[in-house]
């Protein structure tokens, strides 16, 4: 319930700094993320997960968060990146997405920023698939691009969308 | 009964006194903007609701002055009156009137004598358009005229029944507490608050939570000798507890609030189907989680809707099977360990066994082999299938064969089992055992493939070790073990849930959980079982759902998220009820033919006898698979090799050739009373297969070959087998006689394949066809019989014509021919007479088709038979 808490404490100050443009970011398989800061709820450092069994290949299993259940989504297979985490003991970002909680598993996890909407670009047309249904969009950062993620669409995982089967 | 009047009386009461509250304030509403339709309808509805439970409690007088109050608000609704003042003072009075009563009703648990008759007649008038009586005298007459105050109950009790009596004092006790008079009003609402379910339930969730954190701290100093925090740990941990008990009791509710319906129910079905019902309700007060209360009282009403219907015969029938006519139905509830157990009893008829049977047949849920298999009990579990009612009648009240798998799906669902035991002719008895909470479940927690899984204990039975004494055994993959001599299905749970491992296969020792679903029982085997604890359920993720094997999720006491197993759903992914998916198979050969693919799966029994290719029978026609030590084979005088099996000699007959194994692999088939081992070489596999069987290709005792796992597989003949060991045995027992020869045409291989070993081994010799057009053939090319068994649905020329055909003309015209078939009405068996049939006997029948052919092919028969075409 405490994270409920924050949320709200979060929505009344939130108005003055225009959070619709503030994310976290994050990375995963070194591609530099962000996420909406509006629906993050906690970000756990090395979590216990337990497996699930049969579950598709991209939910990496589920994760105790103060006596709630969350159900843990490998972002690395989610958005089609392959290869093994390069860091054994991943980060834990947990979402809410339809009144359901979620917990993106990514690499590291960085700053939170503000962005102008002027750095603001739309996804490039040649992203490869997976990546393109997740990511709304891209800023220009110094150096490096930082890739939007929708968080409705990545925990959007049905039975049979499974992208990548057992590793 | 007293008690559960005071019940629903206090009920009553407080929910009234809440519905007057808002009745005055919608009232006044309505005074002041007459045209409001919505306060009007408000206002009516509430009246509706006091006048209808009045009236259901036998409470007259109030009903009356609810009654003529809600015609004049339905009036007023409908638009016909406009509310003035005065007619709303009127309705006023009657509110403050019913509030009198009610309050009298609180003291005395019984309406106070009064006269309402000029207040009724006041809202009468106003209905009538009269100049409404309302001068401020005769409101004040009315407003004061009962003016029996409630009577002090301690001192003034109006002689009532001795029950009533307890209560009054019971309640007097609760009134000299608050002596005030005025304060009756209140004295009952004060002892009962209503709580939305929704705050119940976020404390149960919380609760949960500290439960769960408790476990974890305890779980933390256990591992600290001599900590400080021991002490309050203890303390706290017993409060948690304490709490814990106490919100699952603001939860739980008496299983009476789901039967109060009952009684009604009870009455207008015995008023609509003319019986005399008694109703007998026991334990009522037993209390349960008001969350499964609301899941099981749907399925409770069916229940006894369908008792009343079925079990209990009229007065007649009752009469005249010598039982008292008024039938009873009795509903009982009691706490059995951590589950509620609900029994729904009726002195009726009992269920059908042969009914049951017809129609599990001819609706495809099983076959005649796996019905001869089956033990009554489950014979009549089998009423919970879906589409399964033996009624005759589809009546308004039941017999659509929907309901009792609706009901057996709702009780399973919420981790429970339905059960019945049954007597023909002296009644039914459905057991429900439920657990009386959901939200918090004992569970054993075991571990397979490296993980932790919960096994709600309601289906677990028993906790077997299988080692050195009683070993895993395997039916070629399958592994299954000997338990108290019946063999258990075994599902390994890591090789199940894919987590691999499938190296500690070879162990010895495994643990194997023996669980309950339904009526199959099965071991799940894991690696290692811990202790049982209580969990708290938490359901799925939605994008977990679709797991069935896993019925929820919980946190343990050391903070790790583990899945809880659903036996159903592992039930159903291991495909543990082989014996009804081969049901299905079976069915599907029987409609499409031979040469068909039947295009649905059907279990085989692969074994290996006399040769290196693989053998196969249909798994339904198997009723045992035995392995038996060689030695306990023994020999007739005659030679014959015998089994000294459940207290009878099992005749064997030789198939397999390999005798250098200590232990012999053997079939068991059975066919009526009569069985016969098949002795083979190995056992290989069961495989469930899409078949095409080649007929007629195969030597003697093949019914023809199949390509099955890609290989070229004889299909084994049991018709040939068992009569070979007729042959060697019945035969000899009884006087050899000349062997009389049946034709059987039946298009259904599947079931010819089950006539044609019946028929053998009762001692004729039989020919089997596939339809019509191949029996005229054997006409014309002059084969004889003696008697003609014959289908009547059949594609192509049916039962019918051949009849006419076989009558009208050839060698076969004064032969006794026997009609099989599931449709056994009146003007089938007319129409069956008129072709020519001589006898007709219902498809599954077995006794009586022996019988028929015994009677018509002997001389009596005969006689009757020639009579007949005379």
């Amino acid at each position: 319930m405490k994270s409920q808490a924050n949320v709200i404490e979060r929505d009344r100050s939130g108005k003055t700094v225009r959070e619709e443009d503030t994310f976290v970011t994050l990375t995963v398989a070194d591609m530099l993320c962000g996420i909406p800061v509006l629906s993050v709820q906690d970000v756990l450092i090395a979590p216990a997960i337990a497996k699930i069994p049969l579950a598709p290949g991209e939910i990496s299993g589920s994760l105790n968060l103060r006596g709630r259940i969350v159900t843990a989504i490998d972002l690395r297979r989610r958005i089609g990146l392959g290869g093994e985490a390069t860091n054994i003991k991943q980060t834990s970002i947990v979402v809410e997405s339809r009144g359901e909680f979620y917990s993106l598993m990514v690499d590291t996890v960085g700053d939170v920023l503000t962005l102008g909407k002027d750095k603001c670009e739309a996804l490039p047309s040649t992203l490869p698939a997976p990546l393109r249904t997740f990511a709304t969009s891209v800023y220009q950062l110094d150096g490096v691009l930082l890739s939007i993620l929708d968080v409705s669409a990545l925990t959007a995982i049905t039975a049979g969308s499974a992208t990548v089967g057992e590793a | 009964m007293g008690r559960d009047m005071d019940d629903l009386i206090a009920d009553f009461l407080v929910e009234t006194n809440e519905n007057l509250g808002a009745l005055d304030e919608a009232i006044l509403k309505l005074e002041q903007d007459p045209a409001d339709a919505q306060t009007v309808s408000l206002i009516f509805r509430l009246m509706h609701t006091i006048k209808g439970t009045c009236g259901f409690l036998g409470l007259q007088r109030l009903e009356a002055v609810a009654h003529a109050a809600e015609n004049v608000l339905g009036k007023c609704r409908d638009g016909v009156l406009v509310p003035t003042p005065e007619s709303i003072t009127t309705i006023l009075a009657a509110i403050d009137r019913i509030r009198l009563i009610l309050s009298g009703l609180e003291t005395t648990q019984s309406e106070p004598s009064g006269d309402d008759g000029q207040l009724i007649a006041a809202l009468d008038a106003i209905i009538a358009g009269d100049p409404p009586p309302a001068t401020e005298a005769e409101l004040e007459e009315i407003f004061n005229a009962p003016a029996e105050p409630a009577p002090n109950p301690a001192l003034e009790t109006p002689a009532p029944a001795p029950v009533e009596a307890e209560i009054v004092a019971h309640k007097a006790t609760a009134v000299a507490a608050a002596p005030e008079a005025d304060q009756h009003a209140s004295s009952v609402a004060g002892q009962t608050i209503r709580v939305g379910v929704e705050v119940l339930e976020n404390l149960m969730t919380l609760v949960s939570e500290l439960v769960l954190s408790r476990n974890q701290l305890l779980q933390l100093s256990r591992s600290v000798e001599d900590s400080p925090f021991n002490v309050p740990l203890q303390r706290l941990s017993h409060i948690t507890s304490d709490l814990q008990e106490g919100v699952m009791k603001a939860r739980m509710q008496p299983i009476g609030h789901a039967w109060n319906k009952v009684p009604r129910l009870v009455r207008d079905l015995a008023r609509d189907l003319n019986k005399k019902i008694e109703l007998v309700m026991l334990g009522a007060e037993t209390e349960l989680d008001r969350q499964v209360l609301e899941l099981i009282k749907d399925p409770l009403t069916h229940m006894v809707r369908n008792s009343a219907d079925h079990g209990i015969e009229d007065p007649m029938t009752r009469r005249a099977a010598g039982k008292p006519e008024t039938g009873r139905l009795t509903l009982n509830a009691y706490h059995e360990g951590g589950h509620i157990i609900i029994e729904i009893a009726d002195d009726g008829r009992g269920l059908p066994m042969d009914k049951i049977r017809a129609k599990a047949i001819s609706s495809g849920v099983c076959t005649e082999a796996e019905l001869a298999q089956m033990p009554d009990s489950q014979i009549r579990n089998l009423v919970f299938h879906a589409g399964f009612s033996t009624a005759e009648k589809v009546t308004a009240v039941s017999g659509r064969g929907v309901g009792m798998d609706v009901v057996r799906t709702n009780i399973e669902r919420i981790g429970g089992t339905i059960d019945v035991q049954s007597t023909e002719g002296q009644g039914s008895t459905f057991s429900i055992k439920i657990p009386i909470t959901l939200a918090i479940v004992s569970a054993l927690v075991v571990a397979a493939g490296g993980e932790r899984f919960a096994i709600p204990q309601i289906s677990v039975v028993e906790l077997v070790r299988a080692g050195v004494d009683a070993p895993i055994e395997r039916i070629s993959r399958t592994p299954v073990l000997r338990l108290r001599n019946r063999l258990l299905p075994l599902v390994r749970l890591s090789e199940l849930l894919g987590l691999g491992e499938s190296d500690n296969t070879g162990r010895e020792s495994d643990y194997v959980v023996v669980t309950q679903v339904g009526a199959n029982t099965f071991g799940i085997i894991v690696d290692r079982v811990f202790d049982t604890e209580d969990i708290v359920v938490k359901p799925l993720a939605p994008i977990l759902r679709h797991l069935s094997v896993f019925s929820g999720n919980t946190i343990l006491g050391d903070g790790s998220v583990i899945m809880i197993l659903d036996p159903n759903g592992i039930a159903r992914a291991a495909d543990v009820s082989l014996g009804r998916e081969s049901a299905t198979a079976g069915k599907d050969i029987e409609q499409s033919g031979v040469h068909a693919t039947t295009g649905e799966k059907v279990a085989l029994l692969l074994f290996r006898a006399g040769g290196a290719e693989p053998k196969a029978v249909p798994l339904t026609l198997v009723s045992r698979i035995e392995d038996m030590p060689r030695e306990s084979i023994e020999h007739t005088s005659a030679g014959d090799e015998v089994l000294q099996y459940r207290d009878h000699l099992l005749p064997l007959v030789r198939m397999g050739v390999d005798t250098s194994s200590p232990r012999q692999p053997i079939l068991v088939f059975t066919d009526g009373d009569c069985a016969m081992g098949l002795l083979v070489d190995e056992i290989i596999d069961i495989v469930e297969d899409v078949i095409k069987i080649e007929l007629g290709k195969g030597q003697d005792g093949t019914l023809g070959s199949a390509v099955i796992n890609g290989k070229a597989t004889d299909v084994i003949d049991t018709a040939y087998w068992l009569s070979r060991a007729s042959d060697n045995w019945f035969t000899k027992q009884a006087q050899k006689v000349d062997k009389r020869r049946l034709l059987v045409v039946e298009d259904s291989a599947f079931f010819s394949q089950m006539l044609v070993p019946v028929l053998s081994s009762a001692g004729y010799e039989v020919t089997a066809v596939l339809n019509p057009a191949e029996a005229l053939r054997l006409r014309e090319a002059g084969s004889m019989f003696d008697a003609i068994v014959t289908d009547i649905e059949m594609p192509g020329m049916d039962g019918f014509t051949f009849a006419k055909e076989i009558r009208r003309d050839g060698i076969w015209m004064d032969l006794p021919v026997i009609a099989l078939s599931s449709l056994a009405e009146p003007e089938h068996l007319e129409r069956g007479r008129q072709a020519g049939f001589t006898e007709h006997v219902q498809k599954m029948d077995r006794e009586g088709l022996m019988q028929a052919i015994a009677f018509r092919l002997s001389p009596a028969g005969a006689l009757v038979h020639e009579g007949a075409t005379a």
